[in-house]
């Protein structure tokens, strides 16, 4: 798994659930991030020249990239436009929420 | 073999003590700052380190709170660890205290009790202990330099248990201690590898194959829950604490006792009650002042967190007065020590006499003779004479 | 020399609560990637922190400590002497900062980290506040920007912060530190290639990475690279690393653009007036002199526009 996903989380019903201390086990993730967004970047893959620039920038390394191909993860997208206004060939546009492609 | 090979008898002074008893414990990591009355006692441990009789990294910090950070950090990754302080360095990791005990980090470390600033002194007295006693460690204080060895040994022990995970402070006189000698005896390193076995982390660990993210924030919703944890430990501890030192007598032939130890405390109807080094010279005086057929005895206690609540509920019933030496006070009210015992006894049946005598600050001698006038005091209050509820123990202007 | 597009696919931060174009998380995902799981990570009350380990929500996929925020500096010190300690092998002990826990709070625990020498790796993203409070002053808060603490109210004399920066990178070097670089994620191989060389340095090393703050900084949130383009091609934020004990200027504009082409954008030097754009100009031609005069110049293949 090269990222996480979310979970539900089992929180603890009793003290013997408690962890042993103010810990918590490393890549877990109990909400999206989705509900931050107003806009939402679209990448059109006919004006992408897989230069990985998206890929690189997001601060959320919400766009994944399988083998040479980009796609939004719209789950942790917060819409900041980064990518829209990093792709060198403008291959990226961001639309409002709620608007269809 | 090396030339310094831990012999049965040494005459070492206390901070020497610690320095043994900690080498015997094998810490992976010490980081420490000087400061006067410490200092001798990590100055031993670099010594023993740079020789190669104690395999284990020394980090020369440079501050308090860098020290504790630092120990933090080895203890993160499942290392027995070592620090040490006094006075305004250990209240320069103040925020530390609290970060280690509250990460449920064993750490161990000693602290040589000495007087805060301001005004300027570094002789010893409990103001700086006292002033951290809300930051979550076990605290103990030992009466003489066997007890300082054997304790090192102790605190790892009941610091790692798996229902303590608690750290611990063992409080050594400044001066008093730390700088004076005595002939003790020092266990071989063979016995304390028998007897304290490597350090086991809990799950509370940065570990590369099971990703943890350590000292998380925690929001109201869940905080309380966090220090419910840490008082249940404390409260473990009571049970542990004792059970640790049985066992220690078991292994190396002495032990120190539990919370508390009473001195000819069975028929007492007077008793005082001290920590630290004045607890050897106490019971001096109840020997003479029992040849005097006073019934007197002391109470000696060891550990202030978890402090012994139910010792002293059951002593109330037991004597007429009790008088509580302290040393430091805690401006606009007490000294410390008293007001916890007084809440103590009150929350037993019989209802004694109580008196604060406020003593030995900043390194002044408590003399047998101050000691005696404490008892005298004590046993005219509860023949009915007024006494200050708290008075220090003979102003300059107002001597004894 | 780090290969970008090599670079994992592995997400060791993710589903943090950054604002959206944060620039400290772009700093810190990518960091990850060049050091990989085997990382031992600390970092301070700060954003990062804040922003990443909230019970139960963990972003950070490799193990991580909060640190108290004077105390970064210290708590790697005593994570490298247990690595040593316990023979680890191939593994790299990691501390991310803001400018706050790093410049001013932190300061004495890095310093001495970095005397003793141990093998650590520190980054210190620069927003130039504290922001994670706020957006209160720092040591590193730039002249004239307006925060909490240094407001611009609009009467005569009031410009925000009236300092200019401590220049944390000569700070380093007075350590004699066994390598040090600023950085700017805007730089993206330049970025890269000094992570991988302070990860590879046997003894500490130290990046001072810009991380310019839509937030605080105030502009749209896909502008954070745009604006690291344009601190450096103002001359407001230098590339230089020190290794062997030489210092030297990793890139450098042939011709600097006016300074108002990067605080105009901005809300936190709205109130700037020309008196101020010069002032902020000309020590910029100062220092840039000195670190010529100290350093030399660039090669050739450095020299930018």
């Amino acid at each position: 798994m090269s990222k996480p996903t979310t979970v539900v989380f089992h929180y603890p019903t009793d003290k013997t659930e408690m962890p042993e201390g103010p810990y918590a086990i490393a890549g877990v993730l109990v909400e999206t991030n989705a509900g931050w967004r107003s806009v939402r970047p679209i990448i059109a893959d006919d004006k992408c020249v897989q230069c990985d620039k998206c890929w690189l920038i997001c601060p959320d390394g919400a766009i994944d990239r399988i083998e040479k191909s980009y796609t939004v993860d719209y789950d942790f997208c917060k819409g900041c436009g980064l990518c829209a206004c990093e792709c060198p060939t403008k291959a990226i546009r961001m639309i409002g929420e709620g608007e269809a492609e | 073999m090396s030339s310094e090979a831990a012999p049965e008898r040494r005459f070492i002074s206390g901070n020497e003590a610690v320095a043994w008893g900690v080498r015997l414990c094998r810490p992976q990591v010490i980081a420490a700052y000087p400061i006067t009355p410490q200092t001798t006692a990590v100055e031993k441990l670099a010594e023993f380190i740079e020789k190669h009789e104690l395999e284990c990294e020394y980090v020369n910090v440079e501050s308090e709170h860098s020290a504790m950070a630092a120990v933090m950090g080895a203890a993160m990754l499942g290392c027995r660890t070592f620090t040490a302080s006094s006075s305004q360095g250990l209240l320069y990791m103040c925020e530390m205290l609290h970060y280690v005990s509250g990460s449920r980090f064993p750490i161990v470390m000693m602290n040589a009790n000495r007087t805060v600033a301001a005004p300027w002194n570094i002789y010893g007295d409990h103001r700086d202990s006292m002033a951290m006693r809300d930051a979550g460690w076990i605290q103990l204080y030992v009466e003489n330099v066997q007890e300082a060895l054997d304790m090192m040994i102790q605190a790892y022990k009941m610091a790692e248990h798996p229902q303590v995970q608690t750290p611990v402070m063992v409080c050594l006189d400044g001066f008093v201690l730390t700088h004076t000698y005595e002939v003790i005896s020092i266990p071989t390193q063979q016995e304390v590898d028998g007897w304290l076995p490597p350090y086991s982390p809990s799950e509370n660990v940065l570990d590369l194959n099971a990703p943890k993210s350590l000292c998380i924030s925690v929001s109201p919703e869940w905080q309380t829950e966090f220090r419910f944890q840490q008082q249940e430990a404390m409260e473990a501890a009571k049970a542990i604490i004792p059970i640790v030192d049985t066992e220690f007598a078991a292994c190396f032939g002495r032990g120190h006792g539990g919370l508390i130890e009473e001195y000819r405390c069975d028929d007492a109807e007077y008793v005082l009650v001290a920590m630290g080094s004045v607890v050897g010279t106490s019971r001096l005086v109840v020997d003479q002042l029992r040849d005097e057929g006073l019934k007197v005895g002391l109470v000696k206690v060891r550990f202030f967190r978890p402090f012994p609540k139910q010792e002293f509920a059951a002593l109330a019933a037991r004597v007429k007065g009790v008088g509580v030496i302290d040393r430091e006070v805690s401006f606009g009210y007490e000294g410390a020590l008293y007001t916890e015992v007084k809440a103590a006894l009150v929350s037993g049946a019989g209802n004694p006499v109580t008196i604060n005598f406020v003593a030995g600050l900043s390194g002044r001698d408590i003399t047998k003779e101050n000691i005696a006038t404490m008892y005298r005091k004590v046993i005219a209050s509860a023949g009915g004479e007024t006494e200050p509820e708290m008075q220090f123990a003979g102003l300059r202007w107002e001597p004894w | 020399m780090v290969k970008l597009h090599d670079l994992p696919e592995q997400e060791l931060l993710y589903g943090h609560k950054a604002c959206p174009g944060c620039a400290a998380t772009i700093i810190a995902r990518l960091i990850l990637k060049v050091t990989g799981e085997r990382t031992f990570l600390a970092y301070p009350a700060s954003c990062l922190s804040t922003v990443t380990s909230i019970y139960p929500q963990m972003a950070f996929s490799v193990p991580s400590f909060t640190s108290p925020f004077a105390a970064t500096g210290a708590v790697l010190s005593g994570m490298a002497a247990a690595v040593k300690a316990k023979k680890m092998q191939n593994v790299t002990v990691l501390g991310i900062a803001g400018d706050g826990g790093t410049a001013d709070i932190g300061l004495q625990s890095l310093s001495g980290a970095v005397e003793r020498g141990h093998k650590i790796l520190y980054v210190c993203y620069d927003n130039e506040a504290y922001m994670n409070t706020g957006i209160q002053r720092s040591s590193l808060t730039p002249f004239g920007a307006a925060t909490t603490t240094s407001p611009a109210v609009g009467c005569a004399g009031s410009i925000g912060e009236k300092k200019f920066k401590k220049n944390l990178f000569e700070i380093m070097m007075a350590h004699r530190i066994a390598y040090c670089a600023t950085a700017n994620p805007a730089y993206l191989p330049d970025f890269l290639n000094k992570v991988e060389k302070a990860k590879n340095t046997d003894g500490p090393s130290f990046l001072h990475v810009f991380a310019p703050c839509p937030t605080g900084w105030g502009f749209p949130s896909d502008q954070t690279l745009a604006i690291g383009r344009l601190a450096v091609e103002t001359g407001l934020w230098f590339l230089a690393e020190y290794e062997n004990g030489k210092a030297r200027l990793t890139m450098m504009p042939r011709q600097f653009k006016p300074v108002q082409a990067y605080l105009g954008g901005q809300k936190r030097f709205k109130h700037l007036t020309e008196q101020e754009w010069a002032i902020i100009a000309a020590q910029r031609d100062r220092e840039w002199a000195e670190m010529k005069d100290k350093w030399g110049r660039p090669s050739k293949n450095q020299v930018k526009g």
